[in-house]
C-alpha cells in the first residue's frame, strides 16, 4: 500500500539510473575507467550501507568491516576459481560465510561498548587478514591469480539495489526499530522488552553478511585478490564513508561511497596531491556538516515520498482521526 | 480477596558495602495503587531496578503474576508484562513520538526478519495495527497532534506522558510509575492524577508509584510503602502513613 508505493517509486528511480548509465558505458562515454570505478562505488554503496547499519542504526561502534569484507571475497573465488561454481551461487555463499563468522565475532565483543568495541574489531579484522595471508591454498601473502572477471556494471548495481531494499525495510520495520532504540537509549530500549543482545548480533551479522557480498563483487572485478587490500586502513575508509555521509542514514551513505570513492578517483591524475586534498574536503566537511552530509535525513523524507508515506486514510478512518492534517505532507 | 500480582519477599541488594534495599517485603493486588515514598536515597529507585530486573537481587525472590521472575532479563519481565517509566526520562530522544511508542509495541509484532525485507506476509498487517494502536495510545495522552515530532523537542510534560504512553504500549498488568509528576506544575499534576485514575478505570491496570508529591500520593493510593536508608518504615492506607510517628520523623526529622 503506502509503503509499497514508495518502494515502487524508488525501484523505478534505481533502475532508470540503471538505464541511464548503461547506456553511457555501452556508447562509451563512460570509458573504461570510470566503469570500473562506478562499479566500485556500488561496491562501496554496499559496503557503507551495511556499515551504517552496524554502526549508525544500531549505534555499535565496529572498525573491523574489511575483515568481513575479505571473508566474502576469499570465499567467493574459491568457489568461482577453484571450483568452478556459478557467480550467483558463489555470492549467496560469500554472505552466508561472512554473516557466520560477524555471527561468532559479534557473540563474545558485542557485550562490549564504545571504544572496546571498535578497538576489539579492529583486532579480529587484522587476525582475518593474518589467517588468510597464511593460507597457501589462497596464495598466502603473493595473492590469488586466476580470478574469472565476473563482476559487471550490472551484476554490482542490481545487487547494490537489492542490498539497499533490504536494509532500507530492516530499517524501518520493528526489527529495525529495535535496533535504533538501542542505539537512542539501552536501558529504555530494554526495559520495553527488546532483547538488546539478540538485536546487536543480528544487526552485525546482517551488516558482516553484506560487506561478504561486496566482497565477492570486489574480488571478481580484478584478476588478482591480495589479502594486503583489506588492512584496517580500508576499514577506516568505509567508516569515513559513513560518517561523512550520515550516521543513521542510507541516502547519507550512497551520498558518502559516491563523494569518497569519486573524489579519489577524480584526483587520481594528481597522486601527489591526492591525499592533501582528500584531507581537505574531509576536515572541511567535518568542520561544517559535523552530523555529516545528511544527519538523519533520507531522500524519502523530501516533500514527494513523504505525501506517499502519509497515513492511509483507512487507517485513519479506523482510528476516528480526520484526515485534514494530512496536507501537511505536501498534498497537492 | 484479589490475587496478588506481584510479590517480593525478602529483597535485598548490597552495592559494595552499602545496604540499599534491606529485606524489601511487598505485595500488590490485582488493580491496587499502590504508592512507593521515601526522603531522597531511601532506595525507591532501586526497588523499582530490583522489580524490572535492571539489578538482581543480592537475596530474596520476586513473584510476578505467580511466577518466579528474580534475576531475570528486563526485556524478559516486560515480556510477562511489567512496564516501567523512568524517573530521569529516558525517550528515545532523537526518534519521533510515534516511533517512541512504536517500538514498545515490539512484543507483538510477530513477523519475521523476511516478510520485513521483502515487505510481505504479515508485516504490512502488523505495521498497519501498530500504527493504529500507537495513534490510538497518543490521542488518549493528547500527543497525536505531536505524532511527528522529535521526542526531544516535546515540552517535559508531554514528555512525561510520553514515558507513560510508550510504557503501556508494551501491554502491561502492571505499571510502575517513578516520579511521574516530577517537575510538573500543579495543574499539570492534577491532569497526571485524573489521568492515573482513568487508566485504572478504563484498563483496569495495577499501578505501582513512587512520588514526591504528597498531595498526589495521598490523594489516590490505596497503600503507601514508605522507605528510608532501604529499610520499609511503614505501610498502610493514607490516613495511618499520615499519622505513623516514623514516616513523620523520617520526613520532618525528629520531632514528635
Amino acid at each position: 500500500m503506502i509503503e509499497r508505493k514508495v518502494d515502487a517509486l524508488l525501484a523505478v528511480v534505481g533502475l532508470v539510473l540503471f538505464a541511464i548509465i548503461y547506456g553511457l558505458i555501452e556508447a562509451d562515454v563512460i570509458g573504461p575507467f570510470w566503469k570500473l570505478n562506478i562499479i566500485i562505488i556500488c561496491i562501496n554503496v554496499i559496503m557503507s550501507v551495511s556499515l551504517n547499519l552496524i554502526n549508525g542504526y544500531t549505534g555499535q561502534f565496529s572498525l573491523g568491516h574489511a575483515g568481513f569484507m575479505a571473508v566474502g571475497a576469499y570465499v567467493s573465488v574459491v568457489l568461482t576459481a577453484k571450483l568452478h561454481l556459478p557467480f550467483a551461487v558463489a555470492i549467496l555463499v560469500a554472505a552466508i560465510a561472512a554473516g557466520f563468522v560477524g555471527f561468532l565475532i559479534g557473540i563474545p565483543t558485542l557485550r562490549l561498548n564504545g571504544d572496546y568495541l571498535a578497538i576489539a574489531t579492529l583486532g579480529l579484522c587484522e587476525i582475518i587478514r593474518i589467517v588468510i595471508m597464511n593460507i597457501n591454498y589462497v596464495g598466502g601473502a603473493a595473492g590469488f591469480t586466476g580470478i574469472p572477471h565476473y563482476t559487471t556494471f550490472t551484476w554490482a548495481f542490481l545487487v547494490m539495489l537489492a542490498t539497499l531494499f533490504f536494509i532500507k525495510n530492516f530499517v524501518n520495520s520493528a526489527h529495525g526499530r529495535a535496533c535504533i532504540a538501542i542505539r537512542e537509549n539501552e536501558i529504555a530500549a530494554e526495559a520495553m522488552g527488546v532483547k538488546i543482545v539478540n538485536y546487536k548480533v543480528l544487526a552485525f551479522t546482517l551488516g558482516a553478511a553484506f560487506a561478504g557480498v561486496a566482497g565477492a563483487l570486489f574480488a571478481h572485478s580484478f584478476y588478482i585478490l591480495m589479502p594486503g587490500t583489506f588492512s584496517f586502513l580500508q576499514s577506516f575508509n568505509y567508516l569515513i564513508m559513513v560518517v561523512l555521509g550520515g550516521l543513521g542514514s542510507i541516502t547519507g551513505s550512497i551520498a558518502g561511497a559516491f563523494v569518497v570513492t569519486g573524489i579519489s578517483a577524480a584526483l587520481a591524475g594528481v597522486p601527489e596531491f591526492r591525499m592533501i586534498i582528500y584531507s581537505i574536503i574531509l576536515i572541511l566537511l567535518m568542520f561544517y556538516r559535523p552530523q555529516g552530509l545528511f544527519g538523519y535525513v533520507e531522500i524519502t523524507n523530501l516533500p514527494l515520498f513523504r505525501y506517499l508515506k502519509n497515513i492511509s486514510p483507512e487507517a485513519k478512518k479506523a482510528m476516528g482521526i480526520d484526515t485534514e492534517d494530512s496536507g501537511k505532507g505536501g498534498k497537492a | 480477596m484479589a490475587e496478588s500480582i506481584l510479590k517480593c519477599s525478602n529483597v535485598s541488594i548490597v552495592f559494595g558495602g552499602l545496604t540499599a534495599v534491606d529485606d524489601f517485603n511487598m505485595y500488590i493486588n490485582e488493580g491496587e495503587l499502590i504508592g512507593l515514598i521515601g526522603p531522597n536515597g531511601a532506595g525507591k529507585t532501586t526497588a523499582f531496578n530490583l522489580l524490572t530486573g535492571v539489578y538482581a537481587p543480592t537475596s530474596g525472590t520476586i513473584e510476578f503474576c505467580g511466577e518466579n521472575v528474580t534475576g531475570m532479563k528486563p526485556s524478559d519481565i516486560t515480556a510477562r508484562g511489567m512496564a516501567r517509566t523512568f524517573q530521569n526520562i529516558r525517550l528515545f530522544s532523537e526518534l519521533s513520538v510515534l516511533d517512541n511508542v512504536k517500538i514498545a509495541f515490539h512484543k507483538h509484532i510477530r513477523y519475521n526478519l523476511l516478510e520485513a525485507a521483502l515487505r510481505i506476509g504479515r508485516y504490512m498487517e502488523d505495521e498497519i495495527r501498530t500504527d493504529i494502536e500507537a495513534h490510538k495510545l497518543l490521542k488518549i495522552f493528547g500527543l497525536d497532534d505531536l505524532a511527528g515530532e522529535t521526542a526531544k523537542n516535546l515540552p517535559y510534560g508531554a514528555q512525561r506522558r510520553l514515558e507513560i504512553a510508550r510504557a503501556l504500549a508494551t501491554g502491561p498488568k502492571l505499571l510502575l510509575l517513578d516520579e511521574p509528576a516530577a517537575g510538573m506544575n500543579p495543574q499539570e499534576t492534577q491532569d497526571l492524577m485524573n489521568l492515573i485514575a482513568w487508566l485504572r478505570k478504563e484498563f483496569k491496570m495495577t499501578i505501582l508509584l513512587i512520588e514526591h508529591d504528597m498531595s498526589l500520593v495521598m490523594g489516590i493510593c490505596e497503600r503507601i510503602y514508605v522507605l528510608e536508608y532501604g529499610k520499609t518504615i511503614a505501610m498502610g492506607g493514607p490516613a495511618e502513613i499520615q499519622k505513623d510517628p516514623h514516616v513523620i520523623r523520617a520526613y520532618l526529622g525528629g520531632d514528635d
